[in-house]
């Protein structure tokens, strides 16, 4: 496991990355918002972040879960739209399975947790068009990844960034039933849902921060699975 | 005394239904309306909500919270986990509808939470 520095270290960068993304990506994710939505996501999303950078550039002496719980209370504060309760009520909540710092296990959990927590909040399923349909298949991949196939986090993680863009490609084709679009019934098939979009943007920038931090392989595809190797001798035993 | 608090995604729209309910509610009703991103624009805010349900703690025995659309929902429904001073609910009902209703039964003086709440919930009925 890192040190506690190097945690809180790797979480600024993961924040100052995906702030800067989410500012590069305000016009596209307006874009997308204002065809089947309110076009405020890009918005909402880069006032958030900003936000959240400011918050943590302030906050001393904290570990990972503080961290990402101050995240969470910073995008439910300023975030505005429904993003806010979404990604900052979720993020509060999954914060609490950083206790022990961040591991493969803690993440798994964390993942969980926040997915659980999304669901439960917003009351979206897979297939509603939403951002459950991009982070549904980023956490299965990644707990699958981590717990059965036994891979690297790394590695884990880009599959399961691979796992979010097909479920972002999987809304397109779908009629919205939560969120402002479902407003616009069956005007909203076609277009790509904002939510689903902002969620693998962030995941992505997760994936950067990882690399930079983590051995391993990034080149992974979400679908073909992963036959673990196995030691000859092990199976002898 | 049982409080109200209108979320709409704008500011101008939760005065209104304030305006319209008040007029029927009376002075005996204890009226909050909270609309608008943390910028102005439209959405809504949970510090602003939270804010509201904060200054109604100090005056009521329970607020009903009403709101408009879907992040007004999510948003009322976080600001209530925020706060501890006074039971909050937020009722599946009608906006303006719900608000004037609630504001009526409000100002009874046997009005409780419960029966504030269900008031609210009753005004899909009012055509019927």
């Amino acid at each position: 496991m890192a040190s506690r520095e190097t945690e809180c270290e790797a979480i600024l960068e993961a924040v100052d990355r995906i702030a800067a993304r989410i500012e590069s990506e305000k016009k596209h994710l307006t874009d997308l918002d204002s065809a089947i939505g309110d076009a405020d996501h890009g918005a909402n999303l880069d006032r958030g972040f900003k936000a959240v950078v400011e918050t943590l550039d302030q906050k001393e002496d904290a570990d990972a879960q503080d961290l990402v719980k101050t995240v969470g209370t910073a995008l439910i504060s300023e975030v505005g739209g429904a993003s806010g309760p979404l990604y900052g009520g979720s993020c509060m909540h999954a914060s609490q399975e950083l206790e022990a710092g961040i591991t493969a296990e803690t993440t798994v959990a964390f993942a969980e947790a926040y997915l659980e927590k999304l669901q439960d909040r917003g009351g979206a399923e897979v297939g509603d068009k939403t951002m459950v349909d991009a982070l549904t298949p980023a956490v299965h991949t990644y707990k699958k990844s981590i717990e059965v196939d036994d891979l690297p986090p790394l590695e884990a993680l880009a599959k399961a960034v691979d796992g979010a863009e097909r479920g972002v490609e999987y809304t397109v084709p779908l009629k919205a039933a939560k969120g402002r679009a479902s407003y616009l019934g069956w005007r909203s098939v076609g277009h790509q849902d904002p939510g689903a979009t902002s969620t693998l943007l962030i995941l992505e920038e997760l994936l950067a921060t990882a690399e930079e931090y983590l051995d391993g392989d990034v080149d992974v595809d979400a679908t073909s699975p992963t036959i673990p190797d196995e030691d000859p001798e092990e199976v002898e035993e | 005394m049982i409080g109200l608090l209108v979320v709409s995604h704008s500011g101008n729209a939760a005065e209104g239904i304030r305006d319209i309910a008040l007029e029927m509610g009376g002075d005996d009703a204890r009226i909050e309306a909270v609309g608008g991103d943390p910028d102005g624009g439209i959405g809504t805010s949970v510090d602003d909500i939270s804010a509201a349900l904060e200054r109604l703690a100090d005056e009521t025995d329970g607020v009903v919270v009403i709101v408009d659309l879907g992040s007004a929902v999510m948003n009322a429904e976080v600001a209530i986990e925020s706060v501890d001073d006074v039971e909050c609910v937020v009722v599946d009902a009608p906006i303006l509808e719900g608000t004037l209703n609630a504001a009526v039964e409000a100002s009874s003086p046997n009005a409780t939470l419960d029966s504030v709440e269900r008031a609210a919930a009753e005004a899909v009925d009012l055509f019927e």
